[in-house]
């Protein structure tokens, strides 16, 4: 057991743990956030996607001792956002939603790339969800999704 | 029981390891995956483990006249925005597993992990790549071709770490990366390729080419390619069949999940007669 401290969805938190933990079984197990999905387990799908300083990263495949001193933000602190809103009206009115499994990852996804690139270009935004796999709507309602969340958030990211 | 330890420093790691064997856990996302069981436990190694993603010392990408040095830990999509970063490297780079993986992925993980599908070792056989490893009492340059020894098979001693890679500054005239694979992202090359040529005056001053996933490691023969050193271009795409011949007892692939022989010899080798009947 080691002393392990990080900040959670922008609360600094202290836990007794193993290092040799994944992310995505903390997260879920001792922080109830099943907003964090599993799914292939395999760093394939994206499911479990949160941000580590701000970037997307696959929690199946984050040892917590990687996660000392950084900052993650799961979907359900993401949601208290406004860039969160902006997508998730853009995702309803698409249709980018439909079993709903692989939505959190998708928007921990969106958020990740409009970060960095307010204005992404349709092969910007392929490549910005290449981790993450949807067998629902066969992706083109998310693309369009991110489009509109690029267009309404203006000066958001 | 297998011990856990998370160094803060360089020295700190080198003295752990000066007393005791480890295993490394970079960013975790091969580790990870490889000793999963499927269950909601901590991670079930086989081995003392040590993690070293956060290690100051092996998150440096630095410069000389000659060479670039990048930190073993330096996550690759760091490297996509380094402006030192060789563009071959950083076209690989691109093509290599989503978003997600390269803020974590590094180019040490993908050396000490020497799997023979490795995307990011491809170019760095093209590049005359060094690998440096640190151990308490000395520091050891190897060249990437001597560092991997087969598959999952490496040059490394137990009281040693990779520190940096070092790859050579070079300019071509074209170099291209190929990778052949299922799916844009997350997918383990079937196949890859990289080439490159310098031209002076229509005349092949510098010619190199490397072949992943087609053996027990990169395939690259210098002693072919120095065939073909002070011939025209022309000369060069008379010669893309004598070429083939040259390479093809090295290019000899397994059968496995991905592919199968014949594809990927196939596609190796149109891979170099491609490259080599567009320049």
């Amino acid at each position: 057991m080691t002393e392990i401290k990080f900040r959670l969805n922008g609360v600094p938190v202290t836990m007794e743990s193993d290092p040799n933990r994944r992310l995505l079984d903390v997260l879920r197990e001792d922080f109830e956030m099943t907003g964090v999905k599993e799914g292939c387990g395999e760093g394939e799908c994206g499911a479990c996607a949160v941000l580590l300083d701000h970037e997307i990263v696959n929690s199946c495949s984050v040892p917590l001792a990687n996660c000392i001193n950084k900052d993650i933000v799961t979907i359900e602190g993401f949601a208290k956002t406004s860039r969160y809103k902006v997508i998730k009206n853009a995702f309803e009115e698409e249709g980018a939603v439909q079993c709903g499994f692989c939505t959190p990852g998708m928007m921990i996804a969106s958020e990740s790339l409009l970060n960095k690139n307010p204005n992404p270009s349709d092969q910007e935004i392929k490549i910005g969800l290449s981790g993450n796999l949807c067998r629902c709507t066969g992706y083109a309602m998310i693309i369009k999704a991110i489009q509109k969340a690029s267009k309404d958030g203006d000066g958001l990211w | 029981m297998v011990k856990t330890v998370i160094p803060s420093s360089l020295i700190e790691a080198l003295e752990y390891l000066s007393n005791e064997q480890y295993r490394f856990v970079a960013g975790g996302t091969d580790m990870l995956i490889q000793y999963h069981n499927r269950s909601l436990l901590p991670i079930a190694f086989k081995d003392n483990i040590m993690y070293i993603a956060h290690i100051p010392e092996l998150l440096s990408v630095t410069e000389d006249d000659e060479n670039i040095y990048i930190g073993a830990c330096e996550p690759l999509e760091a490297l996509l925005k380094n402006d030192l970063v060789p563009q071959l490297l950083k076209d690989t780079i691109l093509e290599m597993a989503s978003p997600a993986i390269r803020h974590t992925g590094t180019l040490g993980g993908n050396v000490g992990n020497a799997s023979p599908a490795g995307d990011s070792l491809v170019p760095m056989y093209l590049l005359n790549t060094l690998i440096e490893v640190r151990s308490k009492h000395s520091t050891r340059r190897l060249r990437i071709q001597d560092f991997i020894q087969g598959v999952r098979k490496i040059d490394l001693h137990p009281d040693e770490i990779i520190s940096r890679i070092i790859i050579n500054k070079l300019e071509f005239t074209k170099a291209s990366f190929v990778k052949v694979g299922p799916r844009l992202s997350d997918a383990i090359s079937k196949v890859s390729f990289a080439g490159a040529i310098t031209l002076v005056n229509g005349v092949v001053d510098d010619l190199r080419f490397a072949f992943g996933a087609v053996n027990i490691t990169v395939v690259r023969r210098p002693d072919i390619e120095c065939l073909y050193i002070n011939k025209s271009l022309e000369e060069l795409k008379a010669s893309i069949d004598e070429i083939i011949e040259k390479y093809k007892p090295y290019i000899k692939p397994i059968d496995d999940q991905r592919s199968n022989k014949e594809y990927r010899t196939t596609v190796s080798i149109n891979l170099l007669r491609g490259f080599i009947e567009e320049l």
